[in-house]
């Protein structure tokens, strides 16, 4: 039989019984509805935590100084040693090939006074020239300070948002060539950072001065050492951030003269490492979901083969009557089987159409992102099609293997 | 054999088991039917008259014995083989005029159109329609089965077997759901097509009817009592 004549067929047959076509379309309608719902809004989740980590720079390398202890074995903590130095940083840039960006990072805090008005910024960032680049944070007015600055302890620094927003928000100007007052020293102000909203833990990251670590250092700390919190390293690519790590630590031990003994005196964490967990989170969540949804799929499959037995038995007498015309049994079997594929392959269309509005409204109404991707309705589409080529096979086979005098004799 | 002989049944039997005995509603049929014959086979309820009506159409294969149809033996064919063999070679109309529910008389006609290699969908409603007119329903070609009488639902199971253009119209007890008048009528078409050259096989219990063809084959006990010229 011709695939149009068949499809004709299967389209005169579902028409003649609207209402049983309908609903048994609705639990394929039903299924296919929650499944795309769920994966959309899983994978939206997974989505707002991606952006969350590329906010933070997805190549981002922290290192940390280690713990210290005393000669009697008290330990002061993570961070209490002295021992990470900008030029460990530049070492770093020079001998790891897949790092590409390197800054030290000195944190302060302390409160900023502009005339009348005054803040208590969450962090002020001691760094180089290479922080944008690092961060993968650029500048939203004005320029970033450049090694010049950082050379000079240049009394300049960038603000953020949340600082600008403070400080400079009613008298209505850009707060650039302003200048601020940080214990008592003025700073000229080079640039305001773009917006990077809230991290993945909670913290604003727009509420942050920026300056020259060698400012930051001398200046306001006071001190003559030149140790800092913090080393930030980009790597150029994800895949090589495992690698990057194993090399800065050989660097760093060899600068440190750690011997093979000697733990080392500092930490590396990776933003990958650390976002891992949510995205994986997030996934779990996602999977479980579809997997629920995905029985209510199964159930409406196992209506069709259940409407499709009963059109099978109701109609014997006319498939009795086709085999008697001419029909072949497989005239018969592509027959019923085009026809649950049709009724389901249209359920799977406007369920698609329906869990695509649904997920809508549910990400409107929760403010929840939302993914809907080709593939995944690729892949409804395929799956509502096999749900009808599975649950239609076996009613199909039992008409195809009819006898025709017996059909046609059936009452 | 003759040449025009188009049905030629050898010494035909069928047997089958039904649960502990075995059932042989036919034992031994020779019949020739030639080609352009109007033939009816008269039996009692039980005479194996239906069974017979089934090898001819080849709905069924003989457990032995030959069937020659238009110089072929199609007695061991397949399954597809013979469901092409019937749509090549007969027209089939039954006594509760199997039409498909809800479908109009058209759709009906030109159903048996759809099998083997179907025409273009306009070829088929050309012809379909054709049929309609030639058994005088063209006014009712979008009535469904429920909309019609019984006379004229038989008239488009009628026209539906003619469709195909079949060597053999094979009719199983065609007025046994009808009242006289239209009983009349069907046999009137019959006659025609007949004259037409069509060869007609009629399966009736009924001697009136019989009586109104050419030649009447009598089944009695799954054998031919009398084949008369």
């Amino acid at each position: 039989m011709k695939p149009g004549v068949a499809f004709l067929l299967a389209g005169r047959s579902l028409l003649r019984h609207r209402v049983r076509t309908g609903l048994a379309m609705l639990g394929i309608v039903i299924g296919i509805a929650a499944v795309i719902c769920m994966v959309a809004l899983g994978q939206g989740a997974s989505a707002m935590v991606q952006a969350q980590l590329d906010a933070m720079g997805r190549n981002l390398l922290m290192i940390w100084p280690g713990a210290a202890s005393s000669s009697g074995g008290f330990s002061f903590g993570g961070g209490t040693t002295v021992t990470l130095t900008p030029a460990d940083g530049d070492a770093i840039l020079e001998e790891v090939p897949s790092v590409i960006a390197v800054t030290p990072v000195e944190r302060t805090r302390a409160q900023i006074v502009n005339g009348d008005k005054n803040w208590y910024p969450n962090n002020i960032y001691g760094v180089s020239e290479s922080f944008p680049n690092v961060r993968s944070w650029p500048v939203d007015e004005g320029d970033f300070f450049t090694e010049r600055e950082v050379a000079g302890s240049a009394k300049v620094c960038l603000i953020g948002r949340t600082v600008a927003d403070n400080l400079f928000a009613e008298e209505g100007e850009s707060p650039l060539g302003r200048s601020l007052r940080i214990k008592n020293v003025p700073f000229k102000i080079m640039g305001v950072l773009r917006p990077k909203g809230t991290s993945s833990f909670g913290t604003d990251q727009d509420d942050v001065v920026v300056l020259p670590w060698t400012t930051c250092l001398n200046l306001l700390e006071g001190s003559s050492f030149d140790n800092i919190d913090q080393l930030l390293c980009a790597a150029d690519k994800p895949e090589n951030i495992d690698r990057a790590i194993a090399e800065i630590t050989e660097v760093l031990r060899a600068r440190h003269r750690l011997t093979e003994a000697e733990p080392s005196d500092f930490r590396i964490y990776s933003m990958a490492e650390m976002a891992a967990t949510s995205v994986q989170t997030a996934d779990i969540m996602s999977r479980l979901l579809a997997g629920i949804a995905s029985i209510s799929l199964l159930v409406g499959g196992i209506g069709i083969m259940n409407i499709m037995l009963v059109s099978v038995t109701e109609r014997t007498r006319e498939i009795g009557l086709r085999l008697a015309v001419g029909a072949r049994g497989r005239d018969i079997l592509q027959q019923f089987l085009v026809e649950a594929v049709m009724l389901t392959g249209v359920a799977g269309l406007i369920g698609m159409g329906l869990g695509a509005i649904v997920s809508h409204v549910i990400a409107n109404a929760q403010s929840w992102p939302l993914e809907i991707s080709r593939p995944i309705m690729l892949l409804a589409a395929v799956f509502s099609c096999a749900v009808g080529v599975f649950f239609g096979l076996y009613p199909a086979l039992r008409a195809a293997q009819l006898d025709p005098i017996e059909a046609l004799r059936y009452e | 054999m003759a040449p025009d002989d188009i049905i030629v049944l050898q010494d035909v039997a069928k047997t089958y088991r039904m649960g502990e005995v075995d059932v042989r509603p036919l034992q031994g049929v020779s019949i020739a039917i030639r080609r352009g014959e109007f033939v009816a086979i008269q039996g009692a309820s039980g005479s194996g008259k239906t069974t017979l009506l089934n090898l001819v159409g080849c709905l069924d294969r003989p457990t032995s014995g030959h069937y020659v149809l238009n110089g072929r033996d199609v007695s061991r064919l397949s399954r597809d083989e013979l469901a092409r063999v019937r749509h090549e070679t007969f027209g089939f109309v039954f006594q509760n005029f199997a039409l498909l529910g809800r479908t109009s008389a058209l759709d009906n006609v030109e159903m048996p159109l759809l099998y083997g290699n179907p025409p273009p969908a306009r070829e088929r409603k050309e012809r379909a329609r054709a049929m309609l007119e030639r058994v005088g329903l063209g006014e009712r070609m979008t009535h469904h089965p429920g909309q019609l009488s019984g006379g004229q639902q038989q008239r488009v199971a009628i026209a539906r077997a003619l469709v195909t253009r079949p060597h053999v119209l094979l009719a199983d007890e065609p007025t046994g759901n009808l009242d006289t008048h239209a009983g009349a009528d069907v046999m009137k078409l019959f006659l025609e097509l007949n004259r037409e050259g069509l060869t007609i096989v009629l399966v009736t219990h009924d001697s009136a009817v019989a009586a109104q063809t050419a030649r009447t084959i009598h089944v009695s006990d799954g054998r031919i009592l009398e084949a008369a010229a």
